[in-house]
């Protein structure tokens, strides 16, 4: 397995043993966070963050990782500033910040963009978001995040619930769980229902797959529930409609397993009320804080940096 | 028996040219496309749709005279027609006869269906690019948006 240089681009091009073996390295990083040699691990190495597409949560945590590693970062965070704007192709703009930077994270709202970039690269690329394809980090502290909590992935019941349609997370996410035995409750709108490829896919690999419009969060190890993101309806009224399907309160949690945990890849709307933060199955927040540890080792690994 | 001298009488030999045979029922109009074949095409063209085929129950064949046929040619006809053969043929005889292959990746041919993928914009240097999943039924997956697709669209 080499990591050096590796681009990650797609969660599709990952094997089991590679999930693994990062979800078993962001722990070893998890532990070593407020070490002093990790807090030097980076020195000297420049990551450039080119967001063509505006992000909080992504873009800062890659910084803080970088940050935590001892690194320097770079960047924009908005299109409007870039030479994109003159009519410079992707192509040109990775090609000239690679010679700039040793790592370098991309979001942009073209699908294949990142795959794109990574070919026009010397320096390694992650994919920060490429339209309503693919966020590979972002799985990854999702599955770090589930394993973290139970040990093991297999033999879990997930519920994934919400914008199955267009959500990129559950994408993602979907298509990192075939790698596991799993049971899976897809909860969505009829509108909003995961691609049939994906479901397809699924029960092709002998998992347990069903499909339903009602929210039951009974029997499930983990609740993922996701925004209705506007922005990606081209139809608004259909938005308007579904906008508010599923809301996860503290009376809709009677009958969750003791041990259930809900988790929700953020920023969230009105799908999930405040009166849930404060219970014992709330992990959305210690999800997002786990994308530090994650991409500090991601960002260790491709950049060829040994950390145990 | 009856089959056989049917045909024959159908579809006349050709001294120079290619034949593709066993193309897939209803197909052989796409594959008078592929190769350019339009109402200015200046050598004979013979066509048979829907003639009965020991593989394939049904079958179209496609002769052209005085053309030959290309790579890029062979990889389009493979996408629609993934049980083709093609027949060169010189003096009256097959001087050379292979089925077409699916090639694992199939490059710059096809168009991804999906108008938010990077290869459907414009300027980028990029070709579209599709990874064969599945042969049969067909199952392609663009390399870049991984949008999948069953009935693939050449570009034009």
């Amino acid at each position: 397995m080499k990591w050096t240089k590796k681009h990650i681009i797609s969660i599709n091009d990952f094997s089991r043993e590679e999930i693994d073996f990062v979800l078993r390295k962001s722990a070893i990083m998890e532990g070593k966070l407020f070490d002093s040699r990790t807090s030097s691990l980076m020195n000297g190495k420049i990551l450039a963050n080119l967001f063509f597409e505006p992000s909080t949560r992504t873009r800062m945590s890659f910084e803080a990782a970088m940050k935590r590693l001892g690194g320097v970062t770079i960047g924009f965070d908005h299109p409007g500033i870039t030479s994109e704007v003159k009519g410079e192709t992707i192509a040109d703009t990775v090609r000239i910040v690679s010679g700039y930077a040793d790592v370098i994270v991309i979001r942009h709202p073209v699908e294949g963009s990142a795959r794109l970039a990574s070919e026009y690269s010397d320096s390694p690329i992650i994919n920060g978001g490429d339209g309503a394809n693919q966020h590979p980090t972002q799985t990854l502290l999702d599955l770090y995040t589930i394993k973290k909590e139970f040990k093991d992935i297999d033999g879990l019941s997930i519920c994934i619930v919400g914008d199955l349609k267009y959500g990129r997370t559950v994408h993602s996410l979907t298509s990192a769980l075939e790698n596991y035995n799993v049971n899976i409750r897809f909860v969505s709108p009829q509108e909003l229902r995961a691609p049939r490829q994906i479901v397809k896919t699924l029960t092709e690999k002998g998992m347990q797959v069903k499909e339903t419009t009602k929210l039951n969060v009974r029997d499930s190890d983990v609740v993922y529930i996701t925004r209705i993101q506007k922005e990606r309806f081209p139809d608004q009224q259909e938005y308007e409609r579904v906008k508010d399907a599923y809301i996860l309160n503290r009376k809709s949690l009677e009958g969750i397993q003791d041990n259930a945990i809900i988790m929700h890849p953020l920023p969230r709307v009105s799908e999930i009320c405040t009166d849930v933060d404060s219970t014992r199955h709330a992990r959305y927040f210690e999800q997002a804080r786990n994308g530090i540890p994650v991409r500090m080792a991601l960002l260790c690994l491709v950049c060829g940096i040994g950390f145990g | 028996m009856a089959d056989k001298k049917d045909q024959r009488l159908k579809i006349k030999t050709i001294k120079n040219g290619i034949v593709i045979d066993h193309i897939k029922q209803g197909r052989a109009l796409d594959v008078l496309r592929i190769l350019g074949i339009y109402g200015n095409f200046r050598d004979a063209v013979t066509l048979a749709m829907n003639v009965p085929s020991k593989d394939l129950g049904r079958k179209d064949i496609v002769k052209v005279e005085n053309r030959d046929i290309d790579s890029s040619e062979v990889n389009k006809i493979a996408i629609i027609a993934p049980e083709a053969t093609i027949n060169k043929i010189k003096d009256y005889r097959v001087i050379s006869k292979e089925r077409v292959s699916l090639p694992e990746l199939i490059v710059g041919i096809i168009k991804c269906p999906n108008p938010q993928c990077i290869t459907n914009k414009e300027r980028e240097p990029i070709e579209s690019v599709f990874i064969v999943k599945q042969k049969d039924p067909l199952i392609l997956s663009c390399k870049y948006c991984e949008r999948e697709v069953s009935s693939p669209v050449l570009l034009s």
